[in-house]
């Protein structure tokens, strides 16, 4: 065992530290600047752009598809070195290359790789994702967006239907979308994968106005919108193996996110109790503080065994859903102690507080990262069913023709 | 990086398993308690001739020196087995206060006897309610004078490492007139607990000195390697009752109130042994690291056994309450795994005072 980086890896880490502290400070968004989704999309896709030109765009993807073709353990020096900058860096590029390029590479034709990957690391194309509905989110199977083929002869197919959470839908270029193409089999069978130019006519996307103040997810309405047959990616009926490679890449990715611990610490240790010391010397404060640093550690060291198996070639499978499960819970447990540490200051900060926030935007967030990428209770189950082999729940749909289901 | 055990640690942990389950069952870890045995005698000698008791005693002193992590691996199986040995007190504790503190003389009159199993050690840091690490305890001119409690495994221990005022130990034989030993009221019925009082003992002081951190740091992220072993114990008991459990028609197993539990006990045990690792990769590779790695591992093994044990009586229902079912014997050893080298309150003192730029002690 060994946690530090081997000869390999620092040489590595030093050449991806050398190209971003040449590279990465003209591209870093300032502390507390706030810009226009817009701009900081436009300002992802330079950084995309200055990624591919340096050679650091699609690093784990296999080099004859555009890639770099590294290791696992390589990917997370560069996204660790990467982290240090604050770079415009979110859904609007990430849903591209965590999540549209592995379906593309696994499961689009030749044509498709070829017209997709290379824009897609060069930040040419960025993706948004066309999965949830108003009345399928955990059981995503049950999605009602149909699609049929056109009547007249071109192959085409026809899709009504409503997405929902589709996050930068507004400002991306292409989605993957699921569609049930076959109503009279079973839910997972009967669904079909695409990809779709988002300015085809019929699509039109409404920004969600959510409890954070923020409009990053949108209803995307799908109304007679006309996709080519080209654009199918796999076999009809086999758009639910293509979800699962898409929710494998959206699990793994999950939980590198900032850490809230530390500088609470900070918080209370500069922050004076009233009683000639400051809020760190409090009994009560510092378990709850030492046991949040605790599970973050094993969040961290847990990562860390994952991406060990993943370089040895082995499948984490749904132990990467334990670590989204512990840092989402863990994430709004902290951040709730955050604001409660700061007492009315948490709730109502000094003009110019933007750390306070901060704080308050992702007690908020945290919310929908328990719901989004795998439902607690979602991963609960894939936890107990799949890693201590505990039986399935009693599905009423699961051999029953899906247009006989009530909805 | 290489955040895994080699193949060869896994190895010795398969081999001190396997073991484990050969002699020290759960009918044999009951005829123990209904027979008044303090400690499964031929399960020591078992471990001793496979070198388990000097895996990380120095070669020089009978040992196999091996590091942190491959002890890590096999007290992971002793937690496991809930096995009734005194290896934390004699191996853990004692052995390494020795090998840390002791004299030339000292290490090679008590190591090769502690890594053969021919003489038991334990180590009295508690003096009753107060500091756990406590040290009323005094040694002047060879005579020790004060009392320790509770002491694990002093009724079969040959020797005692003690805590001693100034922070030091000394090294006392526990068969000689100065020594008194009174059997405690045990809560882990598997390891018995004494009182030790010295009256004028002849004692040995140890030469090394601001020992204790190291020492407790070490043995922090062992008892985490224990409490993980335990935890998953209590899990797969758990999840194969409530398999074999018919309830309502369908297994027990099935029901999410129960899939949802053992799944949050299956999180935490495994946030523990990544902390684990860590603690056992710091003890051998990073000693600055050990502080904060020791107190992780230490917090998040104790939340993990404390939720695997409490859950796994509740999911086998009323006959969980019953001796003929196995729960109970890690219910009672959580309790004591929870609070031996101090409780939880003190272990976040130490996570938060090893953090950098920490100057926010507790008063």
């Amino acid at each position: 065992m060994d946690f530090n980086d081997n000869a390999q890896e620092a040489a590595f880490r030093a050449e991806a530290r050398a190209w971003l502290a040449a590279h990465a400070p003209a591209h870093v968004l300032k502390p507390g600047e706030k810009i226009p989704d817009t701009e900081e999309a436009d300002r992802g896709r330079a950084w995309m752009r200055e990624l591919y030109a340096g050679g650091w765009s699609g690093l784990t993807f296999p080099k004859a598809l555009g890639g770099r073709g590294l290791s696992g353990p390589e990917a997370v020096i560069f996204a660790e070195e990467e982290g240090k900058y604050h770079l415009p860096k979110g859904p609007f590029t990430s849903i591209g290359t965590g999540m549209a390029l592995p379906v593309i590479a696994r499961h689009g034709s030749d044509e498709q790789k070829a017209r997709f990957i290379e824009a897609t690391l060069k930040g040419d194309i960025t993706w948004c994702q066309l999965f949830s509905e108003p009345s399928a989110g955990s059981d995503l199977a049950a999605l009602r967006t149909k699609a049929v083929r056109a009547g007249d002869g071109s192959g085409d197919w026809i899709v009504n239907g409503q997405k929902v959470w589709s996050s930068w839908a507004h400002l991306t270029d292409w989605g993957i979308l699921v569609v049930r193409t076959d109503p009279s089999v079973p839910k997972h069978k009967g669904l079909t994968f695409f990809v779709v130019d988002m300015k085809t006519p019929g699509i039109e996307t409404r920004p969600i106005r959510q409890i954070s103040g923020a409009s990053e997810f949108n209803e995307t309405f799908l109304t007679d919108v006309r996709i080519p047959d080209a654009n199918r990616l796999g076999a009809e009926g086999e758009g639910w193996a293509c979800c699962m490679t898409v929710l494998m890449g959206e699990r793994l990715g999950s939980g590198a996110h900032r850490s809230g611990v530390e500088p609470l610490i900070d918080y209370a240790a500069s922050t004076p109790d009233g009683y000639g010391g400051t809020m760190l010397d409090d009994r009560a404060i510092r378990q709850q503080l030492a046991e949040a640093l605790a599970e973050e550690q094993g969040e961290r060291f847990f990562q860390a065994r994952l991406r060990t198996m993943v370089s040895k070639g082995e499948n984490p499978g749904a132990l990467a859903g334990m670590v989204k499960l512990a840092y989402a819970g863990r994430y709004q447990k902290t951040n709730g102690l955050a604001l409660e540490l700061r007492g009315l200051a948490g709730i109502a900060p000094e003009v110019g507080d933007t750390a306070t926030g901060d704080v308050q935007y992702d007690y908020i967030y945290s919310t929908v990262m328990r719901i989004a990428g795998g439902a607690d209770e979602v991963l609960r189950n894939q936890i107990a069913e799949r890693v201590l082999g505990m039986p399935g729940e009693v599905r009423m749909d699961k051999d029953v023709p899906f247009e006989t289901l009530k909805g | 990086m290489n955040f895994d055990l080699s193949d060869e640690q896994k190895m010795l942990g398969e081999q001190a398993r396997a073991l484990l389950s050969d002699l020290s069952s759960f009918d044999r870890l009951r005829s123990l308690i209904d027979s008044g045995a303090e400690w499964d005698e031929p399960l020591w000698r078992a471990l001793a001739e496979m070198g388990f008791l000097g895996a990380a005693i120095p070669e020089e002193h009978g040992g196999l020196g091996l590091g942190a992590l491959d002890l890590g691996v096999i007290m992971e199986a002793l937690g496991a087995a809930n096995a009734a040995v005194p290896f934390t007190s004699s191996i853990i504790l004692s052995a390494e206060a020795i090998r840390l503190a002791g004299s030339e003389a000292q290490k090679a009159a008590w190591l090769p006897k502690l890594a053969s199993g021919e003489s038991i050690a334990t180590f009295a840091y508690a003096e009753g309610p107060g500091p756990v690490f406590a040290t009323g305890a005094t040694l002047a001119g060879g005579k020790l004078s004060g009392s320790k409690s509770p002491v694990a495994d002093a009724g079969i221990a040959d020797v005692a490492v003690v805590l001693v005022a100034g922070g030091g130990f000394a090294l006392v034989e526990l068969d000689q007139p100065g020594v008194t030993r009174t059997k405690l009221d045990s809560f882990d019925q598997l390891r018995a607990h004494y009182r030790l009082d010295f009256a004028d003992a002849a004692a040995e002081a140890m030469p090394g000195t601001g020992k204790l951190d190291r020492l407790i740091d070490q043995a922090a992220v062992q008892a985490a390697f224990e409490a993980v072993g335990a935890a998953e114990a209590c899990l797969h008991m758990a999840r194969d009752y409530a398999m074999e459990r018919q309830m309502f028609g369908r297994p027990l197993a099935g029901y999410q109130a129960i899939k949802h539990k053992l799944a949050d006990v299956a999180v935490a045990t495994e946030l523990a042994r990544s902390n684990a690792y860590y603690g056992g990769w710091a003890a051998e590779s990073s000693p600055d690291d050990l502080p904060a790695a020791a107190a992780a591992a230490r917090l998040s093994g104790i939340k993990c056994l404390e939720l695997a044990a409490r859950e796994n009586l509740q999911v086998h229902g009323g006959i969980g309450y019953t001796f003929e079912a196995n729960c109970h014997f890690y219910y009672r050893r959580e309790r004591m795994l929870a609070v031996h080298l101090g409780n939880r309150g003190f272990w976040a003192d130490r996570l938060l005072n090893a953090q950098p730029g920490s100057q926010g002690k507790a008063a």
